[in-house]
C-alpha cells in the first residue's frame, strides 16, 4: 500500500484550496448589504451550482439519463431525497436493460 | 433543546442523504484505482479534500505523475461555490466556538450545507446538530471510497448498477428543497443549458462556473421582471 509523495502533494494543494474556499465566507460575512434583486441571485446560488455541476451527466450522456433526470425532477416533488434517488437510478437500470 | 435531540435532529438529517452517498464514494474509490490509485491514497484524498464533485474531476484529471497546478485550479474552479455558501451559513452556526467554526467548516459540503441551510429556517444551527450530520457524514465516505478502491476491480461496471447516476438524482432531489417557483425554474433552465454547453464545447471544469453565472444572471433577470410587475409583494414568500 503506497502513499507517492507527489500524489501526496496534489491532495495538499486540493485540500488547501478546497479549504480557503470553505472559510472565506466568514470574511464576507456583513459586508453584503443586498438589494432584493442581488438577494434573489444570491438564493438562486445553490439552485444553479447543483445544476452546473450535474448539467453534463443529465444533459450530454444520453436520452436515457436525460430523460431519467426529468423522472427524477417529477419525482422530487413528491418524494423525499432517497425516493428520488431510488426512482431515478431504477429509471437508468430498467432503461438500459431495455434498450 | 437538549444536546441529545440536537444530535438525534443532525442524525436523522443526513442518513438519507449519507445512504444515497454510499455507491457514490464506492464508485469514486473504483474509478481512482482504474486511475492507479492506491486505496491509502483514495483515503488520503476523501480524508484531506472531501469534496465530491471536484474529486471526481481530480480522477479524471488525474495522470502520472500527478498534474498538480491542473488538479488545485480544477478544484479551486469547482469548490468556488462555497465562498458564498460559507458567507450565508456563517451567520446561522450559533453558539460555535472560533475553534469549532474553523473546525466544523472544514467538512461543510453540498449535502451537510443544504441541510443546515434548511433547518435553520426554523431552528438555530448547534455545534451538535452540525458536528452529529458532519462525522458519521465524514467517515461513511471515507469508509465507502476506501473499500471501492479495494474492491472497485471485483464489482465490475458500475454502471450496471446505474450507481453513476445516484450522484444526478440525488442533486435534482436536492434543487427540489431550494424551489422558489418562477425565478428558480429560469435559474435552472438556464445552468443546466449553459453547463452541458460549456462541458461539450470548452470541457470540464469550465461547466461549472459556467453554469453557476448563467444561473445566477437568468435570476437577476427573473427575479427584477417580477419585483417590477408586482411592486407591492413581500419578499417573504
Amino acid at each position: 500500500m503506497s502513499l507517492d509523495p507527489i500524489n501526496l502533494a496534489a491532495f495538499l494543494g486540493m485540500a488547501l484550496v478546497t479549504y480557503l474556499t470553505r472559510i472565506a465566507g466568514l470574511a464576507l460575512v456583513g459586508r453584503l448589504n443586498l438589494t432584493p434583486r442581488a438577494q434573489a441571485a444570491f438564493d438562486a446560488i445553490p439552485p444553479a451550482v447543483l445544476i452546473a455541476v450535474i448539467a453534463p451527466s443529465a444533459l450530454a450522456t444520453g436520452w436515457i439519463e436525460t430523460v431519467a433526470a426529468l423522472v427524477s425532477g417529477l419525482a422530487a416533488t413528491r418524494l423525499p431525497l432517497l425516493g428520488v434517488v431510488a426512482v431515478g437510478v431504477a429509471t437508468v437500470v430498467g432503461l438500459r436493460a431495455l434498450f | 433543546m437538549s444536546w441529545t435531540d440536537e444530535a438525534r435532529a443532525g442524525l436523522s438529517d443526513i442518513w438519507p442523504a449519507a445512504l444515497a452517498a454510499v455507491p457514490i464514494g464506492f464508485l469514486f474509490g473504483a474509478l481512482a484505482a482504474g486511475k492507479g490509485l492506491s486505496p491509502l491514497e483514495v483515503f488520503a484524498m476523501s480524508a484531506l479534500v472531501f469534496a465530491g464533485g471536484a474529486q471526481f474531476a481530480a480522477v479524471e484529471l488525474w495522470a502520472s505523475p500527478a498534474p498538480i497546478l491542473a488538479l488545485v485550479f480544477s478544484t479551486a474552479l469547482i469548490n468556488a461555490r462555497h465562498i458564498l455558501m460559507s458567507a450565508s451559513l456563517a451567520p446561522k452556526l450559533s453558539g460555535f466556538s472560533r475553534a469549532q467554526t474553523f473546525l466544523g467548516l472544514y467538512y461543510m459540503a453540498d449535502e451537510n450545507w443544504a441541510l443546515a441551510e434548511k433547518r435553520a429556517r426554523t431552528h438555530p444551527i448547534t455545534p451538535v446538530y452540525w458536528f452529529a450530520m458532519a462525522i458519521p457524514f465524514v467517515c461513511l465516505w471515507l469508509l465507502t471510497s476506501t473499500t471501492g478502491a479495494i474492491i472497485g476491480a471485483a464489482l465490475g461496471d458500475p454502471k450496471r448498477y446505474g450507481a453513476d447516476f445516484a450522484f444526478t438524482a440525488l442533486f435534482i432531489a436536492l434543487v427540489a428543497a431550494f424551489w422558489k417557483g418562477r425565478v428558480t425554474a429560469w435559474t435552472v433552465a438556464s445552468a443546466g443549458i449553459a453547463s452541458a454547453l460549456a462541458y461539450r464545447f470548452a470541457g470540464p471544469p469550465w461547466h461549472v462556473l459556467a453554469g453557476a453565472l448563467s444561473g445566477l444572471a437568468a435570476a437577476w433577470i427573473a427575479a427584477g421582471s417580477e419585483a417590477a410587475a408586482q411592486p407591492c409583494e413581500s419578499p417573504a414568500e
